[in-house]
């Protein structure tokens, strides 16, 4: 994907750093989303005619704009106001927008921006305009195949998003979940692909099998997960280009919740034997496998530091389920969670200083951050049932799945994809064709 | 097997029948139902209940977050090995599971462990390891789809299923 996907950045309007433009707080809950008007990319009627043969879409500057609008919309961020109250047109606006007509609709920000068919390719040129001062704070122009036509919106959002905030977006990004149907006591699950925004579904395996908790590797199109074949509780390994797959090490027995370490190399798991649970790594190039907790109790959930040095787990060793830290050969084993109620699935965020996690207390399911020491705890969302969030690569958002509640003939059950905010604010379902779980979140796909 | 699980449920008729009787809300009645079919949080009743021969149950329920076998559980497990001892040829797969209300990950392994516990008893009274191969469901095959305790106390189970 990345090969044919070739971003050639042609021109930047502006390598001068503006000073004291618009910026967006994202260290707060945004409840005032910043007002920004993204205008339709202009397209000239003979690009229009070949991209409309070519991928069934009558206007696919307009296309392009809208996923930008909804991305923008989604992160809670930003507010894109309604294009019906655009005074000035797409073509005209991308060459020398009237700020004041912009700033009448209260528009704090503008993205304008040029669709063009060159030799069989999409090229796309935008700018990002400060209303109030008047300037233009970006421009970048890319050419692509025309299939990608998505992800040109999703690469816009991603610079938009990262001029405005100082953070990287996670927009051009995929999430791999589990894709569930049928009865709560048979459910038939399989691997699912999706874009970030839900375009782009696919649906990995057949589902002849139970398939659990898929994960990216965050350097490859890889996926690891655990899958029932032969009614083998097995961690494998799939290349999701080729399709190709593999049992990860061999094992004795029940193999499962895998991970990929941060430089992907690796994968660290758990082995079950005899009643205990311990976490192993087994190393992709030398095959080799390594034991990193030797414990009676159930170790679990493993997941490393960004910087590869430690491992956040899941263990009952003092009896109920907790989150412990230790460095990555298994030495210094430390708790960390001291609060009330039982602590499973820690996931260390990409920025390495907080460790996401699901909490049971008092029969409610919490989804939660805490810094790495343990302190700081702070619960997100509070349901019936939720767990196993998964951060987007930018460490701002985590993404997770809630079941219902059935009624007392076991009726109404159904499990959902969630994002919230690492804020507590912006909770939203995020929408997938089947029900679904166990959602992942993929690096950025372009840098 | 069929004619021992009708007359459970009959026996279970009747007693819903006299509770209904004797009880003047639908709440009281409930309760009462779940009293009957669970002690100290272990699922007692036989709705669920499969039998590998006659007077053998195929099944041992175990409390929240526990591994422990409660004394009908040793008892049916010592039927189990018994009819084990009898039938040499036959292999069987303990299938540990548990309820809903715990992560996936965690309950994978408590499945595991729940079927280790039923195995390492087995063992003790003469059966090979050879002839019993252990399978975590976790829980995902949940026998009853409610969200309360009693469906929750019939899905902490380890079933023993016959693999030949």
């Amino acid at each position: 994907m990345k090969k044919i996907f070739l971003i050639l950045f042609l021109i930047f309007f502006s390598p001068i750093k503006v000073f004291a433009l618009i910026e967006v707080d994202i260290t707060r809950g945004n409840l005032n989303p910043l007002p920004l008007a993204v205008s339709p990319l202009s397209i000239d009627d003979k690009s229009k005619k070949s991209f409309e043969k070519i991928l069934k879409k009558e206007n696919i500057g307009s296309e392009i704009s809208t996923i930008v609008e909804n991305n923008l919309r989604t992160s809670g961020l930003f507010n894109p106001l309604n294009r019906d109250a655009f005074l000035q047109a797409p073509d005209i606006a991308n060459l020398k927008p009237r700020f004041e007509d912009w700033n009448l609709i209260k528009a704090q920000a503008l993205i304008t921006g040029k669709v063009t068919y060159v030799d069989e390719k999409l090229r796309v040129e935008f700018r990002l305009w400060d209303i109030l001062a008047a300037k233009e704070m970006m421009a970048l122009a890319f050419t692509t195949v025309p299939s990608n036509w998505r992800r040109v919106g999703h690469i816009i959002s991603d610079k938009v998003y990262e001029r405005l905030t100082g953070e990287k977006g996670y927009f051009d990004t995929r999430i791999i979940y589990v894709a569930e149907e049928g009865p709560k006591t048979q459910r038939k699950k399989r691997l699912a692909i999706m874009d970030q925004d839900g375009a782009n579904n696919k649906f990995l395996t057949l589902g002849n099998e139970l398939v659990l908790t898929p994960r990216f590797n965050p350097t490859s199109q890889m996926v690891t997960y655990l899958s029932y074949f032969k009614n083998l509780p097995r961690v494998y390994l799939l290349d999701i280009e080729t399709g190709t797959q593999e049992v990860v090490g061999d094992f004795p027995g029940m193999t499962f919740a895998p991970r990929f370490s941060p430089d992907g190399k690796k994968i660290i798991m758990s082995f079950a034997k005899d009643g205990k649970s311990d976490i192993y790594t087994m190393d992709l190039e030398n095959r080799l496998v390594e034991r990193i907790t030797n414990h009676p109790s159930i170790d679990t959930s493993p997941s490393y530091s960004p910087n590869g040095k430690f491992i956040a787990f899941n263990s009952d060793r003092s009896g109920y389920q907790q989150i412990y830290i230790m460095k990555s050969d298994g030495s210094d084993v430390k708790r960390i969670s001291f609060g009330n109620g039982i602590y499973g699935t820690p996931v260390w965020s990409p920025r390495g200083d907080l460790i996401a996690f699901t909490k049971l207390h008092k029969g409610k399911f919490y989804i939660g951050v805490m810094r790495t020491d343990g302190k700081g705890e702070r619960l997100l969302t509070e349901n019936y049932y939720q767990e196993a969030p998964s951060w987007s690569p930018n460490g701002r958002v985590l993404i997770f799945y809630r079941e219902t509640k059935t009624n007392d003939k076991g009726e109404g059950f159904s499990a959902k994809l969630w994002s919230i905010d690492l804020t507590g604010y912006n909770e939203r379902l995020v929408e997938t064709q089947t029900d679904a779980s166990d959602p992942s979140w993929s690096s950025l796909l372009s840098n | 097997m069929i004619l021992s699980k009708i007359y459970n449920n009959t026996l279970l008729i009747l007693a819903t029948c006299l509770v209904l009787t004797a009880c003047a809300t639908k709440k009281e009645v409930a309760t009462d139902a779940i009293k009957g079919q669970m002690q100290s949080d272990v699922y007692t009743g036989t709705d669920t209940v499969e039998y590998l021969a006659d007077g053998v149950p195929d099944r041992v329920f175990f409390a929240t977050n526990e591994t422990i076998l409660t004394t009908a559980s040793r008892e049916t497990l010592r039927a189990q090995a018994a009819w084990l001892r009898k039938n040499s040829s036959i292999n069987v797969v303990l299938e540990g599971h548990a309820d809903e209300r715990g992560t996936r990950e965690y309950n994978l392994a408590l499945g595991e462990r729940r079927a280790n516990s039923a195995k390492d008893y087995l063992m003790t009274y003469g059966i090979s390891s050879d002839r019993i191969s252990v399978l975590s469901y976790g829980k995902e095959r949940p026998v009853d789809a409610g969200s309360n305790p009693l469906a929750w106390s019939k899905n902490r189970r380890s079933v023993t299923v016959k693999a030949n």
